[in-house]
């Protein structure tokens, strides 16, 4: 009798019970409230504002915000990918194993035991997958509190100000979520990784964030020339491209390429540090 | 954090290296000479240019290239190109024409006579220069490029020297005379008096061509330079103007004299139109037979891409190589692409110069390439080019023609008295600075004076390569000529204003024959490049003024209709981007990633399974005394390793555990504990304690020896661990959740059955009643520590490890654990507790093992501890010995 009766690796912290430990924590609740209330503090904003009259020549991204509801998901999802959302990934992401070192949980669970690539396995699906409701979550309420706002509207393209018919463009924006998923994986393992060398959630957080800061200044280092191609932000806001009137892909490849890249080399590292860290918190 | 800041900044020292190391271009230093020319119609004009001569920067023998500079530029103006090709391994000779800059003489505009013989005679003053590379004596290895002024000599030069190897020449023109004097319409055959037809159209183009007045007065009044660069310096001048350069600037008399003609007139005479085709590459294109390269911009109303094509094909007519690019640049302004021109030009010299790649067939330039926009940058939103080319020229007529319908009534439009106000398409010599570099053509047009045919929306993209054509039948009295613009447009909307590609008009006359009423005519449209998106429509429009042109001051009105209603559009099918697809590391740099992630792991298991074992060696396992009492001996008593006895509870052998300075924090452990006991852990603090419990619990791995619980190595989430309760260093509970959903979910994650928690008599033992409910934030240390003891007693594990457990208890419960305890190790169960009150321990523990700085110092059963401890130990006191005073004198700190 190696190991108690009825205990097996395979079964245990299965992912209801990680998430269900997740999910009741303020910090949870605070995000994912903010995500669904920005797209209405936005409308109210944008109701604020003077109206209509003359719009001039200009076809930037904020002043084509009210033409209709998918014109301001678009909107909502400009202003937020840069920051918001990578705020929101790198909260739940850091977050998790490192809360559990700060609040002592962690001991506990590997004594009883839980595998420590088991355990982090199961950390890492139940992060991303409240990183990926978080990324969801906003443009779709942003897409409903548009359409209520602003009525359901064809597109008009940032910058050319051609318009596409809404329904033409729906599936398009399943496009634009899919890769913003994609693209914040980065900050997803990015987070994972700091999560898993320290016992400060908000160092895991904001160790992820400082990073993605200094790349996204970088990035404007126009010196840099073509590795500038290689940071993990560069492509941050290609899903650009998916509402423009000709679907262009390249670059939303080439930033899934560099952040599955990244993202990969990222996760591999916490694992292999992890299991063989010694777990003094 | 030491390996963070070492990895950080060996990386800074890569950059800083790689900073300074980073080849950058060899000097090259220019050396002035003033070099003497005789040219003239009679060979007796001595002219005294002002060259610089570049060397080249590795020294030796290099091919030279002879450098143009555009008009009312000068050698100046051509410094750095000249510097960037020097640096490509050239000789390379600037210098200013004559007229230009400190150079004297006049402007001949690229005479045969004048301007070609003197470039002749700098070829063979480079003949003479040991730095150039020679073919035969006096026939120096070079190439000559440029842009406008200087590509028009580069392809005049070509054609009367057959000393130059390769040429090319920018943005230039192939007839001076169709460039001044456009003319795109070619008359089907004169409506109404059938016999009176022929007479208008059988002049030849430019003779009847319309005046492009404001090019041609930038041109000749040298008061705005079309050379860019010598808009950012001072101009040079040798001297100041004598009133006869007042007059005609530096242009030869007779220039001057027919520019004045026809710049009153508007209208071409035959001798403005000779003396233009004497400086015009068309006329000799035939003689070129140095491999050419013509890039051409596609934002250009004075050398429109025709005059590329025309080049073009009088040249590959000849048998010589050409190659044609259409760039994002021109007289009008676009991006310019220096980068990618000069990337092309490059390439083109070091085959025909060099003699890189010799023997290939295909040149080192796609036959025919064009820039195309390539939507934005996803990182910094900056407009891409994409360059698709194509191993074959099609020539403005495309390789394939769609036909779009356009539909319109038959229009009268009116030539307003003087021609004013003009509508507007691109305005000469400024279009490049006050459109925006990337902004679309957009033209006015101004009402009464435009008719417009339209399409219906595209139900495809069209992509347009070269010139549309359409007929149309122009209505007026008889007698007259009809001057018309045509324009295509690109018609998104009707919210957004239509677009004119490039900017660019096809000025058309059409001849109205004497008692004829109307003519027909087949009319060529700006050669462009231009994707039509789905859903917009062209619109042909022709109006009666344009402000870059002369248009005839008389007022008139025409009716303007289609005669057939087919727009016919050139389309290239074959150009292809010539990277094609997606970059090879967008596939290759994931992959790359999932095996470097699948070998980190794979490797860091690999090398977790090695390391223990090769450690097993240093266990020193004292042998019990006898099968019952399990009397630990201490240290350094070598023995073989036993068989693991899956009985034994625990069994540490030899472990040492170093802190990360290298002080040992376990130093050589040995103990081992039987079925049944309640173990007494003891040790002043800093003893290596609770170090130990967190090795029990796979926390963290022993530098040497090993543990074993039931037998089995204790490893980081070994499952025999699922047979261990543990209380060490305080309660871990998640502070958001009640007591009991702690306890709950802790169970349900080490994913046994629920029957088995025993969580009633575990949470009995917490004793917390309703406040099990309560978020555990709000509970005392008191009650965090009674749910932890429970959550380790949870499935009653065979193995109880409890770390101070009656830290902030009150005497009632500190009594009543002490009862738990002693109950739980009646069950067959094992408990080790370590603890700082010895009284407690005394009265709990049957066994008892004392660590100091790490080492064991004494184990056994407490009452056999304290029978042999040495009388003085407290002797005296009455009490018997006490446990505290055998501790003391075992760490020997009883002072």
């Amino acid at each position: 009798m190696t190991a108690a009766p009825g205990y097996a690796p395979r079964r245990t912290l299965p992912l209801r019970v990680e998430i269900v430990r997740q999910f009741k924590r303020r910090r949870t609740i605070v995000m994912f409230g903010l995500l669904l209330a920005l797209p209405w503090i936005l409308v109210i904003a944008f109701q604020f504002g003077p109206q209509g009259g003359d719009r001039d020549q200009s076809l930037r991204i904020s002043d084509l915000a009210t033409e209709s509801g998918l014109n301001f998901a678009a909107f909502a999802l400009s202003v937020s990918a840069s920051f918001l959302l990578v705020v929101a990934v790198a909260l739940f992401c850091g977050d998790t194993v490192a809360s559990e070192a700060s609040w002592s949980s962690l001991r506990y669970l590997l004594a009883a035991p839980v595998p420590r690539d088991r355990l982090l396995r199961q950390k890492l699906i139940v992060a991303l997958g409240y990183s990926a409701a978080a990324v969801i979550c906003l443009p779709v309420m942003a897409l409903l509190a548009g359409t209520l706002a602003f009525g359901w509207n064809d597109i008009q393209v940032p910058g050319t100000g051609e318009t596409i018919p809404a329904l033409d463009v729906l599936p398009r924006f399943g496009i634009v979520i899919a890769y913003a998923l994609v693209s914040q994986l980065v900050v997803a393992a990015l987070a994972f990784l700091v999560s898993t060398m320290t016992d400060s959630p908000l160092g895991a957080v904001g160790g992820a964030v400082g990073l993605w800061i200094v790349c996204t200044i970088l990035q404007a280092v126009e010196a840099l020339g073509v590795l500038r191609e290689f940071l993990p932000t560069f492509w941050n806001n290609a899903w650009l491209d998916a509402l423009a009137p000709e679907l262009e892909w390249s670059g939303m490849i080439k930033g899934a390429s560099v952040s599955i890249t990244y993202a990969a080399i990222l996760i591999a590292v916490a694992f292999r540090r992890f299991r063989r860290k010694d777990v003094v918190s | 954090m030491k390996r963070v800041a070492a990895s950080a900044a060996a990386l800074a020292l890569i950059a800083a290296t790689t900073w300074l190391v980073w080849p950058s271009g060899a000097e090259v230093r220019g050396q002035d000479q003033t070099i003497t020319v005789v040219d003239g119609p009679a060979d007796d004009q001595r002219v005294e240019l002002d060259t610089t001569f570049f060397p080249p920067p590795g020294g030796g023998k290099a091919p030279a290239v002879l450098l143009g500079h555009g008009f009312g530029g000068s050698k100046r103006s051509v410094e750095d190109e000249a510097i960037r090709i020097a640096q490509d391994g050239y000789a390379v000779l600037t210098w200013s024409a004559r007229g230009f800059g400190r150079s004297t003489g006049e402007i001949a505009l690229n005479s045969p006579d004048y301007e070609v013989k003197d470039v002749k005679q700098l070829i063979d003053w480079l003949a003479k220069r040991p730095e150039v590379l020679l073919d035969a004596s006096d026939d120096p290895r070079v190439g000559i490029a440029g842009g406008s002024y200087g590509g028009a000599i580069a392809l005049m030069t070509a054609a009367h020297d057959r000393r130059v190897d390769a040429i090319v020449p920018r943005i230039t023109w192939s007839d001076l005379a169709d460039a001044l004097f456009p003319n795109t319409a070619v008359p089907l055959s004169a409506a109404g008096d059938a016999g009176q037809s022929s007479a208008a159209g059988s002049l030849p183009e430019a003779e009847n061509g319309v005046f492009k007045r404001m090019w041609a007065g930038i041109f000749f009044g040298q008061g705005v330079s079309l050379d860019s660069l010598a808009l950012r310096g001072r101009p040079e001048t040798a001297r100041p103007l004598t009133p006869e350069q007042a007059r005609c600037g530096r242009f030869r008399p007779e220039i001057c004299a027919v520019y004045e003609e026809v710049a009153k007139t508007g209208r071409p005479t035959p001798e403005a139109v000779d003396l233009l085709r004497e400086s015009s590459p068309i006329t000799v294109a035939a003689q070129i037979k140095a491999p050419t390269l013509l890039i051409q911009g596609q934002r250009d109303s004075l050398f429109p891409l025709s005059h590329a094509d025309a080049n073009a094909r009088a040249i590959a007519a000849g048998g010589t190589p050409v190659s044609l690019a259409w760039f994002d640049g021109g007289h009008d302004g676009g991006d310019g692409e220096a980068d990618w021109v000069f990337e092309q030009s490059s390439a083109w010299f070091a085959r025909y110069l060099k003699g890189e790649g010799d023997g290939k067939t295909a040149p080192p330039v796609s036959a025919f390439t064009v820039t195309r926009d390539g939507g934005r940058d996803p990182g910094t939103r900056q407009r891409v080019r994409l360059h698709p080319e194509t191993g074959s020229y099609p020539g403005l007529g495309g390789t394939a023609t769609s036909t779009v319908e356009l539909a319109g009534p038959a229009q009268n439009i009116a030539n307003p008295p003087g021609g004013a106000p003009a509508s507007i398409s691109s305005v000469p010599g400024v279009g490049g600075l006050l459109g925006g570099q990337n902004s679309p053509g957009v033209a006015i047009d101004m009402p009464g004076q435009s008719a417009a045919f339209e399409s219906r929306p595209l139900t495809a993209p069209l992509q347009l390569t070269g010139s549309s054509t359409a007929t149309i039948r122009v209505s007026g009295q008889g007698g007259t000529e009809a001057t018309l613009f045509a324009k295509l447009y690109d018609v998104a909307d009707s919210i957004q204003p239509p677009t004119l590609p490039a900017g660019l008009v096809a000025p058309i006359r059409v001849a109205i024959p004497e008692g004829a009423t109307s003519a027909e005519a087949t009319i060529t449209l700006p050669a462009v490049d231009h994707a039509f998106a789905a859903g917009h429509r062209l619109r042909l429009v022709l109006t009666t003024t344009d402000m870059g042109f002369a248009t005839p001051a008389e007022p008139a009105t025409y009716q303007v209709s289609l005669v057939s209603s087919t727009l016919t559009v050139p389309t290239v099918g074959t150009l292809a981007a010539a990277s094609g697809g997606v970059a090879w590391w967008v596939w290759a740099m994931p992959l790359a990633a999932v095996v470097v992630a699948a070998a980190l792991l794979v490797t860091g298991r690999a090398r977790d399974r090695r390391r223990p074992g090769a450690r097993t060696g240093a266990a020193a396992l004292p042998e019990p005394a006898d099968g019952r009492t399990p009397v630990l001996t201490v240290n350094g008593a070598a023995a073989e390793a036993p068989a693991p006895d899956p009985a034994v509870p625990l069994e540490i052998s030899g472990l040492a555990k170093a802190y990360s300075n290298g002080e040992l924090a376990v130093d050589n452990l040995s103990f081992r504990v039987e079925q049944g006991q309640v173990l007494g852990l003891l040790g002043p603090n800093g003893a290596g304690k609770t170090t130990t419990m967190r090795m029990m619990m796979g926390l963290i791995q022993p530098d040497g020896g090993e543990i074993r619980i039931f037998g089995e190595r204790v490893t980081p989430g070994a499952p025999v661990l699922s047979r261990l309760g543990s209380f060490v260093e305080g309660p871990g509970f998640l502070p958001h959740l009640s007591g009991r959903d702690n306890i709950e979910l802790y169970w349900a994650a080490t994913g046994r059955p629920v029957a088995d928690a025993h969580f009633d008599e575990a949470l009995e033992i917490a004793g917390l009643g309703k406040a099990l409910q309560r978020a555990v934030r709000t509970y005392s240390q008191g009650m965090r520590q009674r749910l932890a003891i429970a959550q380790a007693m949870l499935g009653l594990p065979d193995l109880l490890v409890l770390d101070e457990p009656t830290n902030g208890l009150d005497p009632p419960q500190i009594r009543e654990m002490r009862e738990v305890l002693k109950r739980y190790a009646r069950d067959g169960r094992t408990v080790i507790v370590s603890s700082h009150l010895l009284a407690e321990v005394e009265q709990t523990c049957s066994h008892v093992v004392v660590m100091h700085r790490g080492k064991l110092v004494s184990a056994g059963p407490v009452s056999l501890l304290l029978s042999s401890a040495p009388r003085s130990a407290g002797a005296g006191n009455g009490h018997g010995t006490r446990l505290e005073d055998v501790f003391l004198d075992l760490i020997g700190d009883n002072a």
